[in-house]
């Protein structure tokens, strides 16, 4: 074995462009993904929390179900979807952070919807039948709700981010792993491991977990210092 | 802190996010999209060579390094603007399918079987490769295939049905398909103590060799050419033509094949330009 495990940390060290360039597509990446997966969940488990409609249960199962999505399924289907001679090929999204953006941003998706309606429908509970006595209507009730869910939400935001940051087979076959354009830490991580370079992929993986650990302390951080009660 | 700045600091996080998403892709120079066998790339060959190329033309390369297989597939679906691949006969399919334009050779190496020091199946007492295929499977040695549809796996599947054997039907037992690319299928095959085909490029820069050898090698069986595919602007209207064929005619120019035949690891030349002259 070579001492490619140190080589990583130097390159980190004097801030290596190359590899602080992957770290910050990562980020960027993924970031993007949990944002626009967010916003467009949250909602959406808000309304599978609070509003009864037929076929709800059936949609609730789905939707917990599609949390284990295998990534490397969702990058493959993207791909039929954004290759040229695919249905959205005019886009022109394939080999792009945009692609990746997308596939992480379905990955996530589901997993936001699920934690979020479980939160919504533990508040609702809690919250309906009292808010309803004040003489509430139904989106004065549904904004408390979301107020108060706030800081479990950003559990949510994070669990997302943690499936969106070590997904790998998904970004790999939309993004290429094109050097300098779509490399990302894990696919990176992928490509050292190919070429037996054991060591660094290893040090590489560690970089990434610090990654991880960075952002879930940054957002206790958030959680805990404003001293209300956490509802999770 | 404040609830206030908390949300605050959420909305910015969102707005940051949707901002970068609707941000297009920033690309100073144009660029083509090469859908390449992993080898070129496992091997460092593009690292050397591609600044150099864009130095000289302005032209970003991106490189998509997947199995020759994958990479004819990627290509068919118009998914790049030319090939780099090392499979011949799927190449001239491939061109006769109307997918590509015209397939030149650029460059080659050659194959060789590594395996374990221990040589269990006594392969470096043979002479050729079918003999020494002949013995791992006389032995049933564990052997790793690629199993992938690669130009790696069709050279190997060649070389078996010139044994006259049918390793397939053993699969599972001492022959081994990974379903990886090069790279992935040596981890396994050092692993496990399993001989297996690899091209040369990609041993020599392997990084997780054990005690593993190479045991047969020389045969003029084990030739392994790459050649280089314009994608079909007929069939395919992405396809950037003009920075493509700029790109070719480089890589085959007295310039360019010069880089490729300096490209050297651990005192050894790589790839051997062999482009038609003129």
């Amino acid at each position: 074995m070579d001492n490619g495990f140190l080589d990583a940390f130097r390159m980190l060290a004097r801030f290596d462009p190359d590899l602080v360039e992957i770290i910050l597509l990562s980020i960027k990446v993924s970031f993007s993904a949990v944002a626009v997966a967010l916003l467009l969940a949250l909602p959406f488990g808000a309304l599978l929390a609070t509003w009864p409609f037929p076929g709800r249960r059936a949609l609730v199962v789905l939707v917990n179900a599609l949390m284990g999505l295998p990534p490397v399924v969702v990058g493959l289907g993207l791909y039929l979807l954004f290759s040229h001679r695919g249905a959205l090929g005019v886009l022109e999204f394939l080999y792009t952070p945009t692609a990746m953006i997308v596939a992480q941003t379905v990955l996530v998706f589901p997993i936001a919807a699920s934690l979020s309606r479980q939160v919504f429908v533990d508040l609702h509970a809690q919250y309906d039948e009292m808010l309803r006595s004040l003489g509430a209507n139904k989106w004065q009730i549904l904004l408390t709700v979301f107020w108060e869910a706030r800081r479990s939400l950003l559990t949510v935001a994070l669990a997302g981010m943690g499936r969106a940051l070590s997904e790998v087979g998904a970004v790999m076959i939309v993004g290429g792993n094109i050097d300098h354009v779509t490399r990302v830490m894990t696919t990176a991580i992928a490509l050292e491991t190919s070429k037996g370079s054991l060591a660094f992929a290893m040090a590489l993986g560690i970089v990434l977990l610090a990654l991880s650990v960075i952002v879930n302390a940054a957002v206790s951080f958030l959680r805990t210092d404003n001293g209300g009660a956490v509802h999770v | 802190m404040t609830t206030t700045t908390l949300f605050r600091g959420i909305a910015l996080a969102l707005a940051t996010g949707l901002g970068l998403v609707a941000t297009p892709t920033l690309a100073a120079n144009p660029f083509i999209t090469v859908q390449s066998t992993t080898s070129t790339q496992n091997s460092g060959l593009y690292d050397y060579l591609l600044p150099k190329f864009t130095a000289d033309t302005g032209i970003d390369v991106h490189v998509v390094a997947v199995g020759t297989g994958q990479a004819l597939k990627n290509g068919a679906n118009c998914d790049g603007d030319l090939l780099v691949v090392h499979a011949k006969s799927a190449e001239e399919k491939f061109i006769a399918a109307g997918y590509g334009v015209k397939r030149t050779n650029l460059m080659y190496n050659d194959f060789i079987i590594v395996g374990p020091a221990s040589d269990p199946a006594h392969v470096a007492a043979t002479k050729t490769v079918v003999d020494a295929l002949k013995a791992i499977a006389g032995a049933k040695a564990a052997f790793a295939s690629r199993g992938d549809n690669s130009g790696t796996n069709k050279k190997e599947i060649a070389l078996w049905k010139a044994t006259g054997l049918d390793p397939a039907k053993d699969s599972g037992t001492w022959y081994r398909e990974t379903g990886s690319g090069m790279g992935a299928t040596l981890n396994t095959a050092v692993g496990m103590n399993a001989y297996t085909l690899t091209d040369r490029a990609t041993w020599l820069k392997f990084g997780n060799k054990g005690d593993f050898k190479i045991l047969s090698q020389g045969d003029p069986a084990l030739f392994n050419q790459y050649g280089i595919i314009l994608v079909n602007p007929a069939h395919c209207d992405n396809v950037k033509v003009k920075q493509a064929k700029t790109f070719i005619d480089w890589m085959l120019s007295p310039r360019g094949q010069k880089v490729i035949g300096s490209y050297r690891a651990f005192g050894t030349q790589l790839f051997h330009p062999n482009a038609p002259k003129g």
